[in-house]
C-alpha cells in the first residue's frame, strides 16, 4: 500500500501524474546547457552595451550569434518555466488560485519566449539595410 | 493510513518551524538566494525578449529601450541581474554536484555555499569594472 496516496485517491486510481521525472531531468539538462549559454550571454552583453543600432543588428545577424541567442531564449524560457512552476506549487496552496497562477506563468513564458524568437528571426532574416 | 485526515485534523499536527524560528546558516541562505535569484532571472529573461523585440521594431524603439536600461534605475536592475546570473549559475553547479550524491557533508556544503556567494560577488564586480573601463557605462 502506497503511503503517498490518500484512501480516496487509491480507490479512484488517482495519484501522481507520473510526469515528475520529466520535470526533474528537463530542469537539469537545461541547466547544463545554460551554464555555457549564460556565460556567452554575459560576455556578449558586455560587448553589446557599447553598440549602436546598426552594429547590434549586424551582430545578431551573424550566424553563430543568431543560433546562440535562439538557443539561449529557448533553453532559458524552458528552464524558467519549470522553475517558476516549482515555486508556485510550493507557495500557492488555494487550488483555484494555484491553477490561475500556473496558467498565467505558462502564458507569460510562451508569449515572451515566442516574441523573442520571432524578433531574433525577423532581425536575422529581415534583409533590410540599416 | 488511519490517521490520514484532511481539514480539521490538520490543525492539531505539529508544523515545521518557519524561517524566523531557525538560526540563519549559510546553506539555508544559499537555498533561499537560489530561489530568489531564479525568480529575478525570470524577469531578466522577459527583458531579454523585450530587447530582441525592440531591435526588430526599429531604431526608435531600440533607442528607447537602451535608454531605459542605461538610466540609473535601469543600471541598478542590470547590476542585480548580473549578480543573480552569477549566483544562480554557481549554485546551480552546486546543485548538479548534489544530484550525483556528492558534497552533502555539512562542512563541504558550507564551504561550497560560501564559495558560490563569493564567486557571484567577484564575477559581478569584474564584469562591471570591465564595463566601466571600456567606457560602456555611459
Amino acid at each position: 500500500m502506497s503511503l503517498s496516496r490518500t484512501p480516496l485517491g487509491r480507490v479512484q486510481g488517482l495519484g501522481s501524474a507520473k510526469h515528475g521525472v520529466g520535470h526533474f531531468i528537463g530542469q537539469r539538462v537545461s541547466a547544463v546547457a545554460l551554464v555555457l549559454l549564460v556565460l556567452w550571454a554575459v560576455g556578449s552583453g558586455l560587448r553589446l552595451a557599447g553598440y549602436d543600432y546598426p552594429t547590434t543588428v549586424a551582430w545578431l545577424r551573424s550566424g553563430p550569434n543568431t543560433v546562440l541567442t535562439l538557443l539561449l531564449l529557448g533553453t532559458g524560457f524552458f528552464h524558467m518555466n519549470l522553475g517558476m512552476r516549482t515555486v508556485i506549487e510550493d507557495y500557492v496552496t488555494q487550488p483555484l488560485v494555484r491553477a490561475a497562477v500556473l496558467i498565467a506563468s505558462q502564458f507569460v513564458c510562451w508569449i515572451f519566449g515566442v516574441t523573442g524568437v520571432i524578433a531574433v528571426l525577423k532581425v536575422a532574416f529581415g534583409g533590410g539595410v540599416y | 493510513m488511519a490517521e490520514a485526515k484532511t481539514g480539521a485534523g490538520l490543525a492539531q499536527r505539529p508544523t515545521s518551524p518557519h524561517v524566523q524560528i531557525w538560526r540563519w546558516h549559510i546553506t539555508m541562505l544559499g537555498s533561499i538566494l537560489h530561489r530568489a535569484t531564479g525568480v529575478a532571472l525570470y524577469g531578466g529573461a522577459l527583458l531579454l525578449a523585450l530587447w530582441a523585440a525592440s531591435l526588430a521594431a526599429g531604431p526608435g524603439p531600440f533607442g528607447g529601450f537602451k535608454a531605459l536600461l542605461g538610466s540609473l534605475p535601469g543600471k541598478g536592475v542590470l547590476f542585480g541581474l548580473t549578480l543573480s546570473i552569477f549566483y544562480h549559475l554557481a549554485n546551480g553547479v552546486r546543485h548538479l554536484a548534489w544530484d550525483t550524491g556528492k558534497g552533502f557533508e555539512p562542512k563541504v556544503a558550507d564551504m561550497t555555499g560560501a564559495a558560490a556567494i563569493a564567486f557571484a560577488v567577484a564575477a559581478t564586480v569584474a564584469v562591471w569594472v570591465l564595463a566601466a573601463l571600456s567606457g560602456r557605462l555611459v
